[in-house]
């Protein structure tokens, strides 16, 4: 992979969220919610984000979208800028990445039938002549394992996991390259989870789409991943293929992530890491490395000096100043 | 081949279910009482509205000295005035006047307040808080004074009337909208038309507003029903249609004068308007629940 352009490289990400003030003459508070990333994403690759709930990465996918306008840093598509572009070439570039949200029952109009929608998002990227599209509706219904007949509902006829494939064939309406999946299953009981994210994977393999997936759920990225992005309070902690990720955690977080799995094999004793504490607020995170107030390993160091990324092993990096003693 | 009969069977299923969906929408306002109600006795004034001069049985301005301030008798079914005139050809003349008053007032006031609304809670931050204070201002005046000042500002008409009555409207609707409105933008769905490229407009409109419809249209058949009664009122006070004009606020008020002699003079009219703001009111709570597509059991 190491030679091949990326198609969407995120650098030097940052989106903060000025709260307003609580006193006249008192500070801005700012919560640094994705503080200074960086990654790529490779096409027809699958890469995860996981991390504890507020850890910044639904914010890193809305960012990605200009959903929230990022604060700073560079995203960019086919090496071009998102974040330079007009609203007019923003809107022209959206047609590429897609997203499927987590909430099922929000994400879906509930006063515009499936027609409807479908029908909006391919007029609005003119992707499919008119006279094509009702054909095209009833492609994009079969691919989602939904039939055709269900156009002419409204959303509250469904279940939560139809709603998805819905959201699915939405995104898919317009050809999209990437599609970001911000905790996508997370909503849905395990059954339908296993549905949706071997639908998931049906349709990249056949249609050659990256996905970027945003999830909490270990098990759920360990499933569907090819690299694996581990976040901690707004920063990468640890990045790595999913096998070397998974077979050697270098990270204390992420070691200490992995061993809250549970496991069903016999006799196994694996060594828990507990952490201690809560994670800190994003209003005031901890000096140098943010995990050092719940690493059973921080040392002065870990107050003073911010971590780098480094690399361990090919495309396996961390932030850790002490990661050679973790291999 | 296959995919024409695909076609063709769904373009089917398409017009059964939207058969469907209008059966439903006359089933769910049939089976609320209240809601079929508030429907009739709008029709009947629609039919008023459309038939009043071909079914009136007098010339509403023909002054008839002889027969004056009848009671109701069978020649004058609603009784005569202090002029002579029949009250009920009056009133059926005059229903355009009061209700097109009420409607265009709402009208006015309601396109107006939305598009604020829509505008002030859509986009926030400075524009925001422009509108509001602008509301807040005007929402700080009492309706009727507010209409009293427009209306002596302008001159009397009623005309002016209307456009009284709608301007005091304008921040009832401005504040509903910016309120569903902030709600309705943070939700998901917003999100992913974004996502999908829509502009603004699109957002707004085809995505933002019908999802509002609900409190609009309780606010609005409230606000038609005050309209009315404002307009009847301003006129009573002498401020909208003038003394030959069978609108029937001033009918109320002419009436005024002689409640103790001559009471139907006053009730006729002052019953048709109750009747008309009982109608809107009834039928309006039945449409909100008719038309919200969540709401089905």
């Amino acid at each position: 992979m190491g030679e091949v352009q990326p198609i969407l490289e995120v650098t030097n990400l940052k989106q903060y969220f000025y709260l307003k003030k609580e006193k006249l003459f008192g500070e801005k508070q700012i919560v640094r919610a994705v503080d200074d990333i960086s990654f790529q994403l490779y096409e027809g690759e699958t890469l995860s984000i996981v991390g504890e709930s507020g850890c910044g990465k639904s914010t890193t996918g809305r960012s990605i979208l200009r959903l929230d306008e990022p604060t700073d840093g560079s995203i960019s598509l086919f090496g071009e800028n998102l974040l330079e572009m007009t609203q007019k070439q923003l809107r022209v570039a959206r047609k590429d990445i897609q997203i499927i949200f987590q909430d099922p029952y929000a994400s879906l109009n509930p006063r515009r039938t499936i027609r409807q929608m479908l029908t909006e998002a391919m007029s609005i990227q003119d992707v499919v002549p008119k006279e094509k599209q009702e054909a095209r509706m009833i492609e994009l219904m079969q691919l989602v394992g939904l039939q055709p007949e269900y156009l002419e509902r409204y959303p509250h006829e469904f279940s939560g996991g139809q709603r998805q494939r819905i959201g699915i064939a939405r995104a898919l309406s317009v050809n999209p390259k990437i599609i970001i999946c911000d905790e996508s299953v997370s909503a849905l009981d395990v059954s339908i989870q296993a549905q949706i994210l071997n639908l998931l994977k049906k349709l990249q393999k056949e249609l050659g789409l990256t996905l970027l997936f945003i999830s909490h759920d270990l098990s759920v990225v360990r499933h569907i991943s090819d690299r694996v992005i581990v976040m901690y309070l707004g920063k990468i902690v640890e990045i790595a293929n999913k096998k070397s990720l998974f077979d050697t955690p270098v990270h204390p977080y992420t070691r200490a992530l992995f061993s809250a799995i549970p496991t069903v094999e016999k006799g196994q004793k694996r060594e828990r890491i507990i952490l201690k504490g809560d994670v800190p607020s994003p209003l005031n995170p901890p000096s140098g490395c943010r995990f050092h107030t719940r690493c059973p390993f921080a040392t002065e160091q870990c107050k003073q000096q911010e971590p780098q990324l480094v690399e361990v092993k090919d495309g396996h990096k961390t932030a850790c100043h002490y990661w050679e003693n973790f291999l | 081949m296959s995919e024409n009969v695909q076609a063709a069977t769904l373009s089917q299923v398409r017009s059964q279910v939207k058969k469907k969906k209008r059966k439903e929408l006359w089933q769910k306002i049939y089976s609320n009482k209240a809601a079929l109600a508030g429907l009739i006795i709008l029709s009947i004034y629609a039919l008023m509205l459309i038939f009043g001069p071909l079914l009136s049985p007098y010339d509403p301005y023909e002054i008839d000295l002889q027969n004056k301030l009848q009671g109701p008798t069978l020649d004058h079914l609603m009784g005569t005035d202090d002029k002579g005139r029949d009250i009920l050809s009056r009133i059926l003349y005059g229903s355009y006047l009061t209700l097109g008053v009420g409607f265009s007032a709402v009208l006015f006031g309601g396109s107006v307040g939305i598009l604020l609304g829509l505008v002030a809670g859509y986009y926030g931050g400075k524009i925001d808080s422009i509108i509001s204070r602008l509301i807040d201002v005007m929402l700080a005046f009492p309706g009727i004074l507010l209409a009293l000042a427009i209306v002596s500002a302008l001159g009397t008409s009623l005309i002016n009337v209307t456009i009284a009555v709608g301007f005091f409207s304008i921040p009832m609707f401005a504040r509903i909208v910016r309120g569903s409105t902030m709600e309705v933008k943070k939700l998901e769905y917003i999100d992913a038309v974004r996502t999908l490229g829509a502009n603004n407009v699109i957002i707004l409109f085809r995505h933002i507003l019908p999802n509002i419809l609900s409190p609009i249209i309780i606010q609005a058949s409230m606000r038609l029903a005050t309209a009315i009664l404002s307009a009847a009122g301003l006129s009573f006070l002498g401020l909208g249609a003038q003394p030959p004009s069978p609108e029937w606020g001033a009918m109320l008020s002419a009436g005024r004068d002689f409640l103790f002699n001559a009471p139907h003079m006053a009730l006729f009219p002052g019953i048709m308007i109750s009747f008309l703001v009982l109608g809107l009111n009834l039928l309006g709570d039945g449409l909100r629940d008719a038309l919200d597509p969540r709401m089905k059991a």
